[in-house]
């Protein structure tokens, strides 16, 4: 078998590199085409209309005027009379027309009676939903009685993490062509080659019969792997439309509304330890709500739960609340932010019963961990880059009108690579092409492949053609979980591999050496140890004669392991540093530190935007983002983004980032970024808060009314 | 907390978004069809009217007039994206808050998304296509790329312009500075890291000429 493994670290040539993204140029200067960039002869603009009310059933509905409306082409009613519907929003009817507007005049004219049902929205007060709230699993291990007892110390706390929406700037929609016999598709999504199967299936055609394109996506963060039911109602449009290829893409507020939501998590949590920090038990009464459909158990208590050596004495019982408003969609690490701040502003609110720093708590029980050194040096690193032990106080000496105050979150994640096909084409005229059906979410992948493909080749970088984007190249997964990078650089590794073996055959004999003897390397193919006795690149290729080679290399997460090419489990610490001003309640970012592994890096500079972003992405959710909904009319009263609130630049104080890149960590292979660094900053900056003011705000985001509300119910 | 709580403090540099100036523009354009229906309350006859079918408009877009029909109450950023294929500009908010759709108008970084393309007469448009000639790229183009200033890339192009238009007015700006001029452009990926460095950059590069 072929040797796939990575090349050793004093070896590479291009991975680890910190070249600038293949399509940057493209992106900054608005010349990169996204799906919703599609201009096409004959296209027409679809619009939906959406269900004004929580919970109705649909009386009757009448689109003859809209039918009649100048320049509609087609009507579809979605939601007939019997629909009941669950969640404002909700799709009733789609309209197809020439232009945008005369779309928009022939949605207003379609009438719609509903007889309006009682609803539930809002589920921060559990004892105000009622029956909505249902057992969804309880569990016990140890005995927490007996451990709470005997505790030198016992925290109770109530927190809370909100429903938030993904809020992609390129929002969810698609331009689709069906004239019944093909079906091409412009989507955004987060799953180019299993995409045409989830349309497919809706709209009972032919997957095979279907192509899809997609160069860049404008943000999915795990809300766009589906057709969903405005791409199935898209593809309707331009079918009765006779096969006019129709853009629809959500409206600002619909998007926020229904295209994908992080699930809230609220949680009673009583911990207990031991004078030296020890935790003893940990027990939690919490529910959450993604929508109808309720909400799951975050992972709690979170990483410091590891089998056999976590915290040993447990009692969880959760209940899920349905409520009438969009289902929850993934989102970057699912329920992992939620668990996260639940357990490490437990853990903090102990430190400070057993007055007791809270990194030395942390410390002192990273053997409940899966990975406890790990975690003890990235705390120890975290902690000397904030200058922690300089600057850290107690929360009893809190005092002054502007307070500073530092906090830590810790994260765990998965990763590893999904399943992935790489075909990798060398040309005779020395170009080469690799192929895969998948996409670049702005995390780089472009640029990754590009990478693996020239150091296996020994070529440069700008001498790989990349093309994914398409389903009609080799199957690759969808981008969810963390996984992507690590799919589809082990891919395009074992298929450069394979098409290198193939070329090595053809060359052996004119450098007269075995194919084994050979290698790839500075533009050559060059004999091992010999590198006098080589051939140019273009010459090697040339000796193909008229005849392209082909190999493709395939990535099984259950195989992947095994060949060392990629592995799971990523760890990071986060220290956030903040000031508060107790006057008027505002947080000020001063600086967010980020300690993080992930196993082989192939692009740091790429690796650490990624890390930027997340950083970045929880300051919005410790500070800013939460989804509002009015209890009265059952509706998103900020589904725009003037009040669904998004930090600006100025709002982020300095991030830190430290990429732990080792050969203790490079050894795992790659693991995948684009989750474990989201997850722990929430935690970090309501941490710090807490730290700062003296005393706990109990519901993120951290409002300057929440933050005065703690303060004011602490003086009563 | 957010950018926009204190858009006109001191520390406000010349040429960025605010709120306040937002309005203003606002304000000048209500004013602008006050007018307008004055006009047509003096003169008889409906051919002064505009609209409500398409009528014919000629913008000036990177110093090139264009003609296009759209009806009076298309966005100038609708005309660009559907009528005329200049998809740099995104619609994302497509209520001024975001920056995603931003162009430069008589000089000014404006949301393309609150303005009419009737209205954009007359005027001098830039757009991110007219940005770069050639095959060089513009200078914040490039330091926008050299410090990875992008993910996704979506709200990029807007960023670009905003940038652009700031280092016109604010050759040698402070980091505060772009910071408090680049206030009114959002980005979800989290890519402001690198958007300080390639402003700073840029703005060297660009030294002080009107690039």
């Amino acid at each position: 078998m072929p040797e796939y493994s990575w090349p050793p670290m004093d070896k590479r040539r291009v991975i680890g590199k910190r070249i600038s993204r293949l399509d940057g140029i493209a992106k900054a200067s608005g010349r990169a085409k996204y799906s919703s960039d599609t201009n096409l002869p004959n296209m027409l603009y679809g619009v939906l209309l959406t269900c004004p009310h929580a919970h109705a059933t649909v009386k009757s509905i009448d689109t003859s005027a809209a039918e009649k409306s100048p320049g509609v082409k087609a009507v579809r009613v979605i939601a007939p009379a019997g629909t009941e519907i669950q969640w404002a929003g909700w799709e009733v009817a789609a309209v197809a027309a020439e232009t945008e507007q005369q779309a928009r005049d022939a949605v207003r004219k379609i009438k719609v009676e509903y007889e309006v049902l009682p609803h539930v929205v809002r589920e921060e007060k559990l004892e105000q939903v009622g029956t909505r709230a249902k057992p969804s699993g309880e569990r016990e291990t140890g005995d927490p009685d007996a451990a709470f007892k005997e505790a030198d110390a016992v925290s109770e706390g109530h927190y809370g993490i909100p429903v938030l929406a993904h809020c992609c700037l390129e929002p969810h929609g698609q331009v689709i062509a069906w004239d019944g016999k093909k079906l091409q598709y412009w989507p955004s999504t987060q799953n180019v080659s299993g995409i045409a199967a989830d349309l497919g299936r809706a709209l009972e055609f032919p997957a095979a019969q279907i192509t899809v394109e997609m160069d860049h996506i404008g943000g999915g963060f795990g809300s766009k792997f589906n057709a969903d039911r405005w791409g199935v109602e898209c593809a309707h449009l331009s079918r009765a439309a006779g096969g006019r290829p129709v853009k629809l893409y959500l409206d600002r507020a619909t998007e926020v509304t229904i295209a994908g939501v992080r699930p809230s998590a609220f949680a009673k949590i009583k911990i207990a330890g031991k004078k030296d920090g020890t935790i003893t038990a940990w027990e939690s009464e919490s529910w959450a709500s993604g929508g109808i459909a309720g909400g799951g158990l975050p992972p709690i208590p979170y990483v410091f739960a590891a089998p056999r050596t976590g915290i040993p004495n447990q009692r969880l019982k959760h209940m899920a609340v349905s409520l009438n408003t969009a289902p929850q969609r993934a989102w970057r690490a699912p329920n992992n932010q939620q668990a996260c701040f639940l357990t490490c502003a437990a853990i903090e609110d102990l430190a400070d019963k057993l007055n007791m720093d809270p990194l030395d708590v942390y410390l002192k029980n990273v053997d409940k961990t899966a990975r406890p050194e790990t975690y003890a040096s990235q705390l120890k690193k975290a902690a000397e880059l904030a200058e922690w032990k300089k600057l850290w106080r107690p929360r009893k000496e809190a005092k002054g009108t502007l307070r500073r105050g530092l906090g830590i979150g810790i994260n765990t994640w998965g990763g590893a690579g999904h399943q992935s096909t790489c075909l990798t084409k060398i040309h005779p005229d020395g170009t080469v092409e690799v192929e895969l059906g998948s996409q670049d979410l702005g995390s780089g992948t472009r640029t990754v492949i590009a990478q693996v493909a020239a150091e296996t080749l020994g070529l440069p970088v700008d001498a790989i053609k990349v093309k994914i984007g398409r389903n009609s190249y080799p199957n690759s997964g969808a981008s969810g979980g963390s996984t992507t990078v690590g799919g589809v650089s082990s891919s395009t590794r074992k298929a450069a591999v394979n098409a290198l073996e193939k070329l090595f055959a053809v060359v052996a004999p004119a450098l007269g050496v075995p194919a084994e003897q050979l290698e790839a390397a500075d533009g050559r193919i060059q004999v091992k140890g010999n590198p006098a006795k080589a051939m140019p690149w273009k010459a090697a290729c040339q000796k193909l004669g008229v005849n392209s080679i082909s190999a493709d290399g395939e990535n099984i997460p259950k195989v992947a392991p095994k060949e060392g090419l990629n592995s799971q489990g990523a760890s990071g610490v986060q220290i956030a540093d903040v000031t508060v001003d107790v006057e008027t309640g505002v947080v000020k970012m001063n600086r967010l530190i980020a300690v993080q592994d992930c196993g082989l890096i192939i692009n740091p500079k790429l690796a650490e935007s990624q890390i930027y972003g997340a950083c970045i992405m929880s300051i919005c959710g410790a500070l800013m983002e939460e989804r509002i909904m009015d209890p009265t009319t059952g509706r998103v009263l900020n589904a725009d983004m003037e009040f669904y609130k998004l930090a600006g630049i100025k709002d982020i104080g300095e991030i830190i980032v430290h990429l732990d890149i080792s050969p203790e960590h490079d050894q795992k292979g790659v693991i995948g970024l684009g989750e474990p660094p989201a997850v722990g900053g929430i935690a970090a900056i309501a941490n710090a808060v807490a730290n700062a003011v003296g005393v706990r705000v109990p519901m993120v985001p951290l409002t300057p009314y929440r933050v005065l509300s703690a303060l004011q119910r602490r003086m009563a | 907390m957010s950018s926009k709580r204190d858009p006109e403090s001191q520390t406000r540099p010349k040429g960025g978004f605010s709120r306040r100036s937002l309005l203003k523009t606002i304000g000048v354009g209500s004013g602008a069809v006050g007018l307008l229906e004055q006009d047509i309350q003096a003169q008889t006859g409906a051919a002064n009217v505009a609209g409500p079918g398409e009528v014919p408009v000629t913008l000036t877009i990177n110093n090139k007039p264009v003609k296009v029909n759209v009806e009076p109450r298309v966005t100038l950023l609708d005309t660009l994206r559907d009528k005329l294929d200049m998809t740099g500009a995104k619609r994302v908010c497509d209520r001024g808050t975001c920056g995603a759709c931003t162009v430069i108008i008589d000089g000014k970084a404006m949301y393309s998304c609150t303005v009419l393309a009737i209205d954009a007469q007359g005027r001098k448009i830039e757009t991110i296509e007219g940005l770069s000639s050639g095959s060089r790229p513009h200078p914040m183009v490039k330091a926008f790329v050299d410090n990875d200033a992008q993910q996704c890339g979506y709200c990029t192009p807007g960023f670009v312009m905003a940038a652009v238009s700031f280092v016109r007015r604010n050759p040698k700006p402070t980091e505060q500075q772009v910071n408090e001029g680049l206030g009114g452009n959002l980005c979800r990926c989290g890519t402001y890291m690198g958007i300080r460095k390639a402003v700073l950059q840029a703005a060297k590069e660009m030294g002080g000429r009107n690039a």
